[in-house]
């Protein structure tokens, strides 16, 4: 069998054969300038953030030996970095499971880290002819998809919950492999909420771009074409409502999370929406030349896609449960159809009086 | 941060602990905390319905209907009338 498919941990992606060679690869625990850029690609660009992988298997922290401690971690490179980082110091294994490049929470939540695969590695890379202990370390936010006690009646080995953050981990190690409950809790601090922001404006401002030069032609409309002057109020409120609702929904919301009113992530984008569209339009000279129609469906459509941008954070926190979201969804879904759908009248009112036919 | 009050699915029953404490070590809310002989919920409004309480509880004394996906995931299984669906197609947005 060929021996190339155990190259080192490479930001390309790799496929999910299993390792054919006898020697695990070894890894340090230190960052190398591209491991740096690397985690800050990860936050703005989609398409590189899911291609950046490690390979599934097991690997080698410094010089492990029969017993020395097993990590287990995600093929997502940022996971498996961060966790490289907290054992700076030790010597480890450490246990790549195929999570398809998925962080160890989010493929938890979708079953990619789990049970069966953990069992399946545990297997296929021969652990328990590598180390002569019985015990794997999870990390605890793999557990909603790692039932303990079918791992170790599957595979004989013990799993202990490593805390949340693996910068905790050497911490947990001199402890006797034991969090305190601090280690246990995940805290979402502003620094976290603030690497997440761009991967919520990029794309919806993208798609707002999009919305706003359709407008613009809707806006232009006329008996004579298209005309650019017919265009411009039209197009300069929809611009205004578009960056209102991205900066209130995807920034200013998450930033501002525990401090705007409600635990309704969709009233928070309400108020976040209104405080923006406010400040906007009462910063530029221009927005008092606007018809009231053009205004009033401005304000309505900011408001409306704002919350809506804000309740989709939901997604990225930390707290938030299924059951909430639903019921937060059975109430706005219903009142953002009724928010855009005043905003179009209003808009065709605009324009029935610029036809002068209102 | 707290998110909605009185809505998670979260149910624990107290005769089945065996006070093992997996659950107070997996949770990533503090919603469980070792007492006497048993367990007790500290605040159940603490809980974001992740599951692995009740995937590691050996004993069935804890169910949750666990659940991830964004908002349009949710609203596209309001629409499709299936579950939340996380995934996003073809590597597009994912978390």
């Amino acid at each position: 069998m060929s021996k190339d498919c155990c190259s080192a941990p490479s930001a390309k992606a790799s496929d999910a054969s299993p390792c054919c060679c006898e020697q695990p690869p070894t890894v340090t625990a230190e960052w190398t300038r591209s491991d740096r850029l690397g985690a800050i690609k990860c936050r703005v660009s989609n398409r590189f953030r899911m291609n950046y992988r490690v390979t599934p298997g097991l690997h080698k922290l410094g010089s492990p030996g029969p017993d020395s401690l097993v990590f287990v971690s995600a093929n997502y490179k940022l996971s498996f970095d961060v966790l490289r980082r907290g054992l700076a110091g030790l010597d480890a294994w450490i246990l790549v499971l195929d999570t398809k490049g998925i962080n160890v929470w989010c493929a938890a939540g979708k079953g990619t880290f789990g049970t069966a695969e953990l069992v399946r590695r545990i297997t296929e890379s021969r652990l328990a002819e590598t180390v002569t202990h019985r015990r794997v370390i999870v990390p605890q936010l793999g557990a909603p998809n790692v039932s303990a006690a079918r791992v170790r009646k599957e595979t004989g080995f013990a799993v202990s919950f490593g805390p949340v953050e693996a910068r905790d981990i050497r911490a947990y190690v001199q402890a006797g492999l034991k969090a305190t409950p601090a280690m246990r809790v995940k805290q979402f601090p502003v620094r976290e909420r603030l690497e997440l922001t761009p991967m919520e404006v990029v794309p919806s401002a993208r798609k707002l771009a999009l919305v706003i030069a359709v407008l613009f032609v809707v806006f232009g409309l006329g008996a004579q074409g298209i005309l650019f002057d017919d265009a411009l109020p039209g197009t300069i409120a929809a611009t205004i409502a578009g960056l209102a609702a991205v900066l209130a929904g995807a920034f200013v919301t998450p930033m501002a999370l525990p401090w705007i009113p409600f635990r309704s992530f969709a009233l928070k984008g309400v108020l976040a929406s209104l405080a923006v569209v406010g400040a906007i339009l009462g910063s530029i000279p221009v927005a008092r030349t606007l018809p009231p129609a053009l205004l009033a469906a401005s304000v309505l459509f900011a408001v409306t896609v704002g919350s809506y941008i804000a309740v989709n954070f939901t997604g990225c926190t930390t707290f938030t449960s299924i059951s909430g979201v639903k019921k937060e969804l059975r109430i706005a879904v219903p009142a953002y159809l009724v928010g855009l759908g005043v905003s179009a009248v209003l808009v065709v009112v605009y324009k029935l009086q610029q036809w002068g036919v209102l | 941060m707290k998110y909605l009050a009185n809505v998670v699915t979260l149910q624990y029953s107290v005769d089945k602990c065996t006070g093992c404490g997996r659950c107070v070590e997996v949770c990533p809310r503090g919603v469980f905390e070792m007492g006497e002989k048993k367990v007790r919920i500290t605040d159940r409004d603490l809980c974001m319905e992740c599951g692995a309480c009740a995937t590691n509880c050996e004993f069935g004394a804890i169910s949750v209907k666990s659940g991830v996906g964004c908002a349009a995931a949710v609203i596209n299984g309001m629409l499709t009338g299936g579950e939340p669906n996380c995934d996003c197609g073809g590597g597009g947005s994912c978390c």
